[in-house]
């Protein structure tokens, strides 16, 4: 190939990929790094080009970390950060529950029926995120299916408050996302070797012994991912607190949307996205390394 | 083998009444004659015909067409770019920073990306509406739709390559003759990944829109925060509707070539 047209080919979405992504990302760095001011942008402009060179190095020079010393200040963020590392973490573990008996059921069916499982997994995902989010509000709510089936079977009197809280959020976590969870265990599940099982039964392991020596550990990584794949979305998720959560539960990617749009405050909310970011790094990189090894592996 | 037992049996049914039940209530109670959407009150079409005469919703759900339509094609055409570049031009300088930015918006929470895109337009002075969502959308699904391009490439068999370019085709040709029609469903896929997402999302239009430049999920996300209403029960169902038909189609168009 030409080097002409492999610059054809690599060009256009680098090109596009620095312009949209690692430029504005650049750009929400140094906004968090500037002071708030009442003005169109509303954000006092760090450094001040004209100035050339020496500017920049004046610049550097007082650049101060008052936004995220702000942030440390005030109690809210810190409530706001062990509030989502709670839901995210709790409704991660949740998924991995059900998620695992679902995979395991789904490799144990008919093969002819797998194809058709894979599907029916999957298809929920195609459609809205708002909408599936949206149709527990109607469960939920107190006059909702839920309490309403409750309240008919007899099982409880007066309806139970299950929506507008941290509850809520959980199942709609666990709803939204039990795809992302399911399908790489079910990858890792599937491709386990039915002869590894044999041998251990010939050995005289009963299933239980089977599957803890043999299968959990084995399958470990598709949990691994799985629960990194449910993880990090979750953390910054905005639409499910919003829409399912009380006004306590305050999770990271509704308190930058709150910061934006109610507040104006768009160096806090930059600042606040940057920590969220720091704080998601560390899963990111490990979900990016499980990622490289799966290509390799096919 | 192991076989799936009555326990298998019973947690499978569990698991798809807890996926599909929610979509089934809403489309049913689409169908509701009463404002109440818990309680059924007969059949009747009259959110439907509310629908229809929905200026507002229709507006948003036209914008949301055309930006999604556009940002798959755009998305789609850079993905194939992208992944044809990650696949066989490893050795490029710039390849290893574009497999990093094609990673990382897809785990990037929605609300970083879309701020820090917001914050870009408003820096370079250009104003938000139809032009900066559909730029957010189309850098946004560009990811997926390589990743989903990408994986097809790997597994797919260079010699058939080979052979056109010892024929004497051009490396162009080759591609257009040979690689593009066998990696077409795959490319096909991408679109349609990336329409669907372009269509679904709230958080990068939210942040990237401008008056007169709603899209569809915004109209519906500033609805339901208020309560449930059967008028979005309808367009619910309407969007679940055309998932539906399209997932059925391509499962038979794929039964018939196989």
């Amino acid at each position: 190939m030409s080097r002409r047209a492999r610059l054809l080919i690599l060009g256009p979405p680098l090109i596009w990929l620095v312009l949209f992504f690692l430029v504005p990302f650049l750009i929400i760095f140094r906004i968090s790094l500037s002071e708030p001011v009442t003005a169109v942008p509303p954000y006092a402009p760090l450094f001040d080009l004209a100035g050339g060179l020496g500017g920049l190095a004046a610049a550097f020079a007082e650049l101060d970390f008052e936004t995220y010393r702000a942030l440390l200040d005030d109690d809210l963020y810190l409530v706001a950060f062990l509030t989502s590392v709670r839901i995210a973490a709790g409704a991660t573990a949740i998924l991995a529950v059900v998620g695992y008996p679902l995979a395991l059921a789904m490799t144990r069916a008919p093969t002819r029926w797998k194809p058709y499982l894979v599907l029916m997994v999957v298809l929920p995902f195609w459609t809205s995120f708002l909408i599936r989010v949206y149709a527990w509000i109607g469960i939920l709510k107190e006059d909702g299916f839920l309490n309403a089936a409750l309240i008919k079977l007899g099982l409880i009197r007066t309806p139970l408050p299950l929506l507008n809280n941290d509850f809520a959020v959980h199942v709609g976590i666990v709803y939204v996302y039990l795809p992302f969870m399911v399908l790489p265990l079910y990858a890792v599940l599937d491709r386990l070797d039915d002869d590894l099982l044999e041998a251990a039964a010939d050995l005289g392991a009963p299933p239980w012994r089977a599957f803890l020596a043999v299968t959990l550990p084995l399958s470990l990584p598709g949990v691994a991912a799985g629960s990194l794949l449910v993880f990090i979305p979750a953390m910054g998720e905005v639409v499910i607190p919003e829409l399912l959560g009380g006004t306590e539960t305050l999770m990271f990617g509704k308190l930058i949307w709150n910061e934006f749009f109610a507040n104006r405050d768009w160096p806090r909310a930059s600042a606040v996205a940057i920590v969220l970011l720091a704080v998601l790094v560390i899963p990111i990189v490990a979900a990016h390394r499980m990622n490289a090894r799966s290509l390799e592996v096919r | 083998m192991r076989r799936l037992g009555p326990w298998g049996r019973v947690m499978l049914a569990l698991a798809f009444v807890f996926l599909y039940a929610p979509i089934v209530i809403l489309v049913i109670f689409s169908f509701n004659d009463s404002r109440l959407v818990t309680v059924w009150a007969g059949f009747s079409l009259r959110w439907y015909r509310a629908l229809a005469t929905n200026d507002q919703l229709l507006r948003a759900a036209t914008v949301s067409l055309g930006i999604a339509l556009t940002s798959a094609t755009f998305a789609t055409l850079l993905g194939l770019l992208a992944a044809l570049a990650l696949t066989r031009l490893r050795r490029m300088p710039g390849s290893g920073l574009l497999a990093v930015m094609t990673y990382a918006p897809l785990v990037m929470p929605e609300v970083i990306t879309g701020l820090s895109l917001l914050l870009l337009f408003v820096a370079i002075g250009l104003d938000r509406g139809l032009v900066t969502v559909t730029i957010a959308h189309i850098t946004f699904t560009l990811c997926f739709a390589t990743v989903v391009i990408q994986a097809r490439l790997l597994t797919f068999d260079r010699a058939l390559e080979d052979a056109a370019l010892d024929l004497g085709a051009t490396p162009l040709r080759a591609f257009l003759q040979v690689t593009l029609p066998l990696i077409a469903p795959a490319v096909a896929g991408a679109w349609m990944f990336a329409f669907t997402l372009s269509l679904d999302d709230l958080v990068l239009a939210s942040f990237t829109s401008g008056p007169g430049a709603s899209t569809l999920p915004m109209r519906i996300y500033s609805q339901a925060r208020l309560g449930v209403s059967p008028e979005i029960n309808a367009v619910s169902a309407v969007l679940i509707g055309i998932v539906a038909a399209g997932a059925i189609g391509f499962a038979l168009a794929n039964k018939r070539r196989a």
